[in-house]
């Protein structure tokens, strides 16, 4: 095990663009490989994507791994994890963080079992024990519970951590590194799954939940789809992200994108609205990384209230009209 | 339930008339605490759930009612699996009450602590004894959320994956699916031709509600029950032994400590009151 060596980042791309989550992973590679006295190795997959590898650098890597290929272009499960596997086995690290993305949720258990590696999911934090280990840990049951995990045995020891957990430093452009450029033999006959067509249904102009600050969320106390607008300008007020809780996406006064909870996202905001929303486990295992809770319900034993940081229990369409009016007025104030 | 049932994920019908493309479908099912009824006081080793209510894993509600939309389609054979304590036979029990035609319940104490690599390898081990065209788990299990299985399946059965599926259709030779594969900003629409392990998700259908005729029926219909040792498995390679993963401690969350609560108060006054508290934080 000794000579498995590195803390390696896979640096995820969306069509060319790198993902912030990449960011955060490296400054949080940095640190373990720091203190483990080993290299921050950051690992390019895709195509046209070379150009990012400087930037990586900056960020605290050492070494840039760049797998380029058209075949790469889009996302497909055999040919990254192919391309994945095939440089973990001729280079053997360590650490191996992905970001639980989407993508990297797909592609990280698909490369754990071809090598045979422990793997935890979702991560929220990352430490080393006494025995130098990477103990891996992450909220269970709806965020109820916190487990730590360890592989003992397998290398490297993987984990896709969940996005906005890691703040990622200030780029120092005074840093240096190598870039190395791998060629894969790689054919279309790998590539068992083939993609027609890609749709977004971000509704244009609507901030996404994942990224936003602050997020204005509503729940069935709603009532009406008409009844948005008044959220909506609060969240223009905030350059806030517009929320629902599911029965009001699956309503479709929302789109699927905006829907916070376990089965839609898990949002990390420094001030999360909860409006007329009454705080189901399902529905809170989306939230409790959000730094501020603010909770509007008519209903006092609401269990919303058991974790806001501050509650008004009412009637919302009494109280958020004055909510937007004080904002107003104390940000003319300024 | 009928109705249900003749109903395509998307309303959508290529109209091939059963017997056209007889499939056989297995879909690995999890039973799951019930996690609003979970409770941690104190950090531990291992974390009991003994004596809270468990139910089959949400996901693989979609999962089931998916495979049995497409039999009642196309004809076929929905195969219900799991590997899980003796209880879990109410898991399996609700999964043929729903429509499934037989289960395997992969049973032995050899099993226990396993994680997904663990999990996954007994799975496999029983697939490969099998003829399929669709394996389709759920997207994750509610009570640890990983979401691995499916994928390590995939892998172990070198079969290709999409996971995250919301909307599934066979195409009109029988031979492809195509189905819609959620992503952060929408969906890819992903074609692959069968056998293939998809993973099913939230919006894939509307998972019908057993009805008594169906839960008598369950109880009838063909279970198996398997060890470790039929499969030829040694214990070194499942359950904790075969695990990759250990638990180290379970310990609950932080909690957020007393927060404000306004009752009777003036709409005004709250929320004056409230935006001073988030100017404070500096929040706004
Ligand atoms: C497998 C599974 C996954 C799930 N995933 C999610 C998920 O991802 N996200 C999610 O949100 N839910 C999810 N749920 C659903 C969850 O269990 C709850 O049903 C849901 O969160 C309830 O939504 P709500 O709070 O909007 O509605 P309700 O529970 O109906 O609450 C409405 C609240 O509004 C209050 N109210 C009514 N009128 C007013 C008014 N005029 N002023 C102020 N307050 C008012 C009421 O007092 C009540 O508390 C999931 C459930 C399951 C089983
Ligand atoms: C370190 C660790 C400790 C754990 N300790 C416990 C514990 O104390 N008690 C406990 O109950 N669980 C425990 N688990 C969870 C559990 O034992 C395995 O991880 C589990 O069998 C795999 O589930 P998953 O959550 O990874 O499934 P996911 O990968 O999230 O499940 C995805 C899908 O795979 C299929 N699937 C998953 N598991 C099975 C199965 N057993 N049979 C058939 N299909 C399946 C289902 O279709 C499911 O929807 C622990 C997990 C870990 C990592």
């Amino acid at each position: 095990m000794s000579e498995h060596k590195g803390v390696w980042v896979y640096c995820e791309t969306d069509e060319s663009r790198l993902k912030r989550v990449a960011l955060e992973l490296v400054t949080t590679a940095r640190d373990l490989a720091d203190k483990l006295g080993e290299e921050v190795v950051a690992v390019l997959i895709g195509n046209d994507i070379e150009r990012h590898a400087e930037g990586l650098i900056w960020q605290g890597a050492d070494k840039v791994l760049v797998v380029n290929d058209e075949i790469l272009a889009k996302y497909t499960t055999d040919a990254y994890s192919k391309a994945l596997a095939n440089l973990i086995e001729a280079h053997k690290p360590s650490i191996l963080l992905l970001g639980a993305t989407t993508n990297g949720r797909d592609l990280a258990p698909r490369v754990a079992a071809k090598l045979k590696l422990g793997l935890t999911a979702d991560c929220t934090g990352l430490e080393l024990n006494d025995k130098k280990q990477l103990l891996q840990i992450r909220p269970a049951f709806s965020g109820k519970v916190m487990v730590e995990l360890v592989s003992p045995e397998s290398r490297p020891q993987m984990t896709t951590v969940r996005p906005n957990v890691f703040k990622p430093a200030e780029p120092d452009d005074s840093r240096t590194g190598d870039i190395e450029h791998v060629k894969m033999q790689m054919s279309p006959d790998d590539i068992r799954t083939e993609i027609l067509e890609k749709v977004k249904e971000v509704v244009e102009g609507m901030i996404s939940v994942d990224e936003a600050e602050v997020v204005v969320c509503s729940g069935r106390g709603i009532k009406e789809p008409e009844n948005l607008k008044l959220p909506e300008e609060l969240a223009k007020l905030l350059d806030a992200a517009v929320g629902g809780s599911r029965p009001i996406v699956d309503l479709g006064w929302l789109p699927p994108t905006q829907q916070v909870g376990q089965s839609g996202r898990t949002i990390l905001p420094n001030l999360y609205f909860a409006l007329g929303i009454s705080g189901a486990v399902q529905h809170t295992a989306g939230i409790r990384g959000a730094s501020l809770i603010v909770a509007v319900n008519k209903d006092p034993d609401a269990p919303i209230f058991e974790l806001s940081d501050f509650g008004i229990v009412g009637d919302l369409f009494e109280v958020l009209p004055e909510i937007i009016a004080e904002i107003k007025r104390v940000q003319s104030e300024r | 339930m009928l109705i249900m049932g003749l109903m395509s994920p998307a309303g959508q019908r290529t109209g091939s008339p059963r017997g056209a493309s007889f499939m056989k479908i297995i879909v690995p099912i999890k039973q799951v605490p019930d996690a609003v009824e979970v409770r941690i006081k104190e950090a531990a080793d291992t974390l009991n759930t003994d004596g809270v209510p468990q139910m089959l894993n949400p996901f693989d509600l979609f999962a089931v009612e998916a495979a049995i939309q497409l039999k009642e389609e196309k004809g076929g054979e929905v195969v219900i699996m799991t590997m899980g304590p003796p209880q879990a036979n109410a898991a399996i029990l609700k999964a043929l009450a729903m429509g499934g035609d037989r289960a395997i319940h992969l049973l032995d104490p050899a099993f226990e602590g396993a994680d997904s690599w663990s999990t996954a390898i007994v799975l496999a081990e029983q697939i490969r004894k099998m003829e399929y065209d669709l394996i389709i788990c759920g997207r994750q299990s509610m009570d640890w959320d990983l979401g691995q299985v499916g994928a390590e399946l995939a892998e172990l059965l070198d079969l290709p994956q999409i996971t995250g599926v919301r909307h599934l259709e066979i195409t009109e030779d029988g031979k492809h699916v195509i189905t819609h594969r959620v992503t952060e900003d929408g969906y890819e629409v992903v074609k692959a031709r069968m056998p293939v392990l998809l993973t099913a998700t939230k919006g894939l259908n509307e998972p019908r509600l057993p009805n008594i005729m169906g839960i008598m029926k369950a109880k009838k219909k063909p279970l198996e029950t398997i060890d470790a040792a039929t499969l030829g498995l040694d214990a070194t390679q499942i359950g904790r032994n075969g695990a990759l993963s250990k638990t180290v401690r379970v310990f609950p969350p932080e909690k957020r400590k007393g927060g404000i609560k306004l009752e009777d108060v003036e709409p005004k006054e709250a929320a004056k009151q409230l935006v001073e508290f988030l100017a404070k934080k500096g929040a706004i």
